[in-house]
Formats: structure tokens, sequence, C-alpha cells
């Protein structure tokens, strides 16, 4: 009988052990996901106080019972937002689209093509991943600045093309198709070219959104190279835009209209990441570099 | 044969001629500026040959302070951010309810703008004439003093730096080390669970050498991405980082290029070149380290 008691009181002890542990976990994970999402809640909150009611509160409120989308307007017509913006998109779909052509193509060579060299130009690509981008955006910057392209989306979008990550990357998804498919459409007549587009392409999709994706938060986020090659106000990416408007704009103090723009300029990537949530953070770790 | 060569090679021209221009050709220039003295980048044109970029910019007291921040930076920020990656990671991978949302949480700083949300930041620590700001109300709360951290004594200032840094980098390290700890085989921990082995001992003993080699390459890439530190000082400090005395390495080669004390290619060219070596040295220690302690 005392057996049956002791093991009663194991099993009560190993269960409470489970439960306090399991609060200790939680209360960890929701600690750190209060630490990420508090800056953006206090973005959003911020955005819709009226700027008097800010500037009166001493101790900030969590809440408003009045929100107001007036910073929303200031934000779009005190300074030009939507430029900074229609700027952005112009430079993200003009450069994610080179990028993909080009890729596509280079990646077709190394894995389908059979040509003198192939393998030891493969190799100086990946040598080249290991180049970090600080060291050749002098020169860039100076061969920018030699064809005149400063402030133009030439100049924005060229240096910023290449990624020879995702060459490889692709290449390596070329290459799990089997050959056989090759030689089938080779004996029907079908072109290298359309064997590309019509077979390779539709297979390999997955990979090339993916890496769509992952170019496209790039050039949202870009800041360096942009700060570099822009100072017209009419070449500013939204990233040069926040700067900006952070020392020039809305004069230095009007907090909540700042806010109201970060607001603006965060909710496009935040909600392609909930759209396409699998694929971010697959293709990221697979090959992110960010941090 | 001759067709199928020039084939191959026309479908590579457009990546050959991207990469040759904007990354091998800048990649031989570099070292070629670092190496000119004197140059003029109104006419092109140099005094002679030799290491005085490199003396400059080793005695350029901006840079000394941007070395300073940049190592300081990366000594705080990389093992906390990693072990903090590993204890979240590890509470994710030991719950099944809401880990979804979790991770999902945890990743939204990876798509958001540094720039945009480091003004957000700034927000929280800053004192202004209105406000103590957020931060300093907590601490006095708590019955200490506000402290300003954006304009305020170096160590605030770093401390925020190092916070903003840690936040940033946090979701690739969680993502990363989480789909690691899930690909660990179950028989494993099975079969310590049988032998009665305690959790302490089976996460020192399974888990870590299991994942020791997704660790390192976290470490390695978090040393890699810390020196590069730049836009996160900019997103908290603005663009005049000499004068808040939180420039970074990266920050004061693109000084020399551009901006207020710019136009001096060839002492941006010497610095990067520092950076590089630095940041090869100690990726090559971190492999010779690796390699005594990561189990394959």
């Amino acid at each position: 009988m005392s057996n049956q008691k002791d093991f009663e009181t194991i099993e009560r002890n190993a269960k409470r052990r489970k439960t306090i542990r399991n609060i200790i976990v939680y209360a960890f994970l929701v600690i750190w996901a209060v630490l990420v999402l508090f800056p953006f809640y206090w973005m959003v909150l911020t955005s819709i106080k009226s700027y008097s009611a800010y500037n009166s509160e001493y101790i900030p409120q969590f809440f408003t019972l009045a929100p107001t989308f007036q910073n929303y307007i200031d934000a779009f017509t005190a300074v030009p937002l939507a430029d900074y913006f229609l700027n952005t998109i112009i430079f993200t779909a003009a450069t994610t689209a080179i990028m993909l052509i080009v890729t596509v193509l280079a990646a077709f060579a190394f894995s389908r093509l059979q040509f003198k060299g192939r393998d030891l130009v493969f190799t100086l690509f990946l040598a080249l991943m290991m180049i970090p981008s600080e060291l050749v955006v002098i020169t860039n910057y100076v061969t920018i600045t030699n064809w005149e392209m400063r402030n133009s989306f030439m100049g924005l979008i060229l240096p910023s093309v290449t990624s020879v990550f995702y060459i490889y990357l692709l290449k390596e998804n070329f290459a799990q198709i089997p050959d056989e498919l090759y030689y089938a459409a080779k004996v029907d007549g079908t072109s290298d070219f359309k064997y590309l587009t019509k077979v390779m392409i539709p297979i390999c999709k997955p990979t090339i959104v993916t890496i769509t994706i992952l170019k496209v938060i790039e050039c949202w986020n870009s800041y360096v190279w942009p700060r570099l090659i822009t100072d017209n106000e009419n070449y500013y990416l939204v990233s040069n835009g926040i700067q900006y408007i952070r020392e020039n704009g809305f004069g230095r103090e009007n907090i909540p209209a700042m806010m109201a723009a970060v607001v603006v300029i965060s909710v496009p990537l935040i909600v392609l990441f909930l759209i396409f949530r699998n694929k971010i953070m697959e293709g990221v770790s697979r090959g992110g570099t960010k941090g | 044969m001759e067709k199928r060569n020039l084939k191959g090679w026309l479908y590579l021209l457009p990546a050959i001629v991207f990469l040759g221009f904007f990354m091998v050709y800048p990649l031989i220039d570099v070292f070629i500026y670092s190496f000119e003295e004197g140059y003029n980048s109104a006419s092109q044109t140099f005094f002679g040959v030799g290491t005085y970029n490199y003396s400059y910019v080793l005695r350029d007291p901006y840079f000394l302070q941007a070395l300073k921040n940049t190592f300081i930076l990366v000594i705080i920020t990389v093992p906390l951010s990693t072990g903090l990656a590993l204890l979240i990671s590890a509470g994710l991978s030991s719950i099944k309810k809401v880990r979804n949302l979790f991770q999902t949480v945890y990743f939204l700083p990876y798509v958001t703008n540094t720039l945009a949300v480091g003004l957000v930041f700034m927000i929280l620590f800053k004192q202004t004439d209105y406000t103590e700001g957020l931060v300093n109300l907590i601490i006095n709360f708590f019955g200490g003093s506000s402290v300003d951290f954006i304009g305020g004594p170096y160590w605030a200032k770093m401390f925020v730096l190092c916070l903003y840094t840690i936040w940033v980098v946090m979701p690739f390290k969680i993502l990363v080390l989480t789909s690691a700890l899930a690909s660990v085989n179950q028989d494993y921990y099975n079969a310590a669970r049988i032998d009665g082995t305690s959790r302490m001992r089976i996460f020192t003993k399974i888990t870590l050498p299991m994942i020791s080699p997704t660790l390192f390459y976290l470490i390695i890439t978090g040393f890699i991405g810390a020196f590069k530190a730049y836009s996160d000082a900019v997103a908290l400090f603005g663009t005049e980082l000499n004068a808040a005395e939180m420039n970074t390495i990266v920050g004061y080669i693109y000084d020399m290029l551009y901006g207020e004390g710019g136009g001096y290619p060839s002492y941006a060219s010497a610095a990067a070149i520092i950076l590089f070596a630095i940041v090869l040295t100690i990726t090559v220690i971190n492999l010779l380290i690796s390699r005594k302690h990561v189990h394959y």
C-alpha cells in the first residue's frame, strides 16, 4: 500500500515540477514577445496621438481615447513621403527584376550548359560571396560619380543588382532537375532557352519566389548605398527619407507625425511577411545574412 | 563545340559584366586607392605610393573612437544575443501551443526597416524638454534618476546601441537555432530519458554538441555582422556619429568617403582594408577554435 502512495507522490511532484517549468518557459517567451512587439505598439500609438496631446503628456499614456489621423495626413503633405515611396517602389522593382534575369541566366549556364571554364568561373563566383560590400562600395561610389549617375535611378540600381548567393541558391535548385527531362526536350527539338523558360523556371518557382522576396526586403531596407549616391531629395528612398525627416522635416519635435511616417514605411514589409511567412522564414534560414 | 562554348558564356555574360564592374574591379581598385598618397578626387591625381593612408587612419582619433566603439559593440552583443537566442529557441522547442505565433512575432524585427524602428527606440529612450521618455520614467519609478540615453554619457549611449543591435539581430538567430534544435534526432533524447538523465545533462551533453556547428556558424556570422554595424547607430544618433562619439568603423569609412568630412577615398579604402583584415583574423580564429569544439 505504501508503495502505491510513494508512486503517487512521485507522480504528483513530477507533474507539479512540469507545470512550474512550463510556467517559467511561457513567462520567458511572453516577456521576449512583449519586448519585440512593444516598439511597434508604441509607434502606432504615438502616430494616432494628436500633436498637442503628445506634447502635453509628461508621463506618456499607454493608450489614447482620442485617436486622430491628422499625423498621417501631415506625413504625406508636409514631407514628400509619397515620392519617397514611389522612388523605393521603382528602385525595388527594377533592381529585383534585373537581378532575376541575371541570376536565372547565370544559374542556367552553371547547371545545364557544358562549356570550357565553367567550373573555374563558378569557383570564382563562390569566392566573391565572401567579399564584404564595404570593401567595394568605395570604388563603386567613385565609378558612379565618374559616370555622372549620382542622383539617378541607374546609379542606385546598377551596383545593387548582383547577388552571387542567389545565383548559387538557384543553381543548386536547377541542378536537381533530372537530366532525362533535358534530353527528352532536346529530342523534341526544344531550344535551350525555351527549355529554361518552359520547364526549369516553372519547376523551380518556389526558389525563385523566395529569392525575389528576400531581394525585395533587402531593397526596401537599403540605406547605405542610396545615402552615398543621392543628395537630391527627388531620389530619396524611404530609409533616407526617414533620416531626412528626422533631421529636417516636421520641425524636429513633431514626433507623432514622424511616427506616422514610420508606420507607413513599415507596413508594406510587415504585410508581405504575414502573407509569405513560411517562404520568407525558410529562405532566410537557408541564406539570410542580416545579423 | 565552339558554338556551345559561346552559348554558355553568353548566358553568363550579364552576371560577369555586373560582377566585373561592381565587385571584381572595385576589389582590386580599393587596394590601389589605399596605397595612393594624397589622392585628389577632383583632379584624380596623387603624389606617390606608400603606406601613409594607413598610418593616417590609425592615428586619427575619430578612427580610434570608431574602433573602440565597434569592439565594445561586438564583445557585448555577440555573446549576449547568441546566448539569449539559444535560451529562447530552447524554450520554443519545449512548447507546443502557440509556438507558431511566437515564432512569427519573434521574426518581425527582421522585416522592418532598421532606420524606422530605430527612431522608435530613440523616442523611448530620449530625454526632451517635454518628457523624460518612457524608459526614464520606468527608472524613476524604481527609484533611479534619469539618464539621457541619446545625448548623454557615453555608457548610456552604448547601452542603447547594444540593446537595439541585439533586438535587430535576434530574429535571424532564433530562426536558425530553432530549426537546428528541431533537426536533432529524437532517439538520443529518448535513450537519455530511459537512462534517467537529468535535463541539464541532456542539454549540455546531447543538445549542445548536436547543434554546435549551427552555434558556431551563428557566432561567426554574428561577429562579421557586428563588426559591420552602422545603420543601427545612424538610426539612434543621426548621421553626425563622430560628434555623438558613437561612430563605427563602417561609419568612419562612409564619413571619409562622403558627407561633412568626406572626399578622401584613399583614407576610406585604407580603413576598409583594416576592417577587412580584422574581420578575417577574427573569423580565422573562430574557425580554429570551432575545429576543436564542434562535433560534425
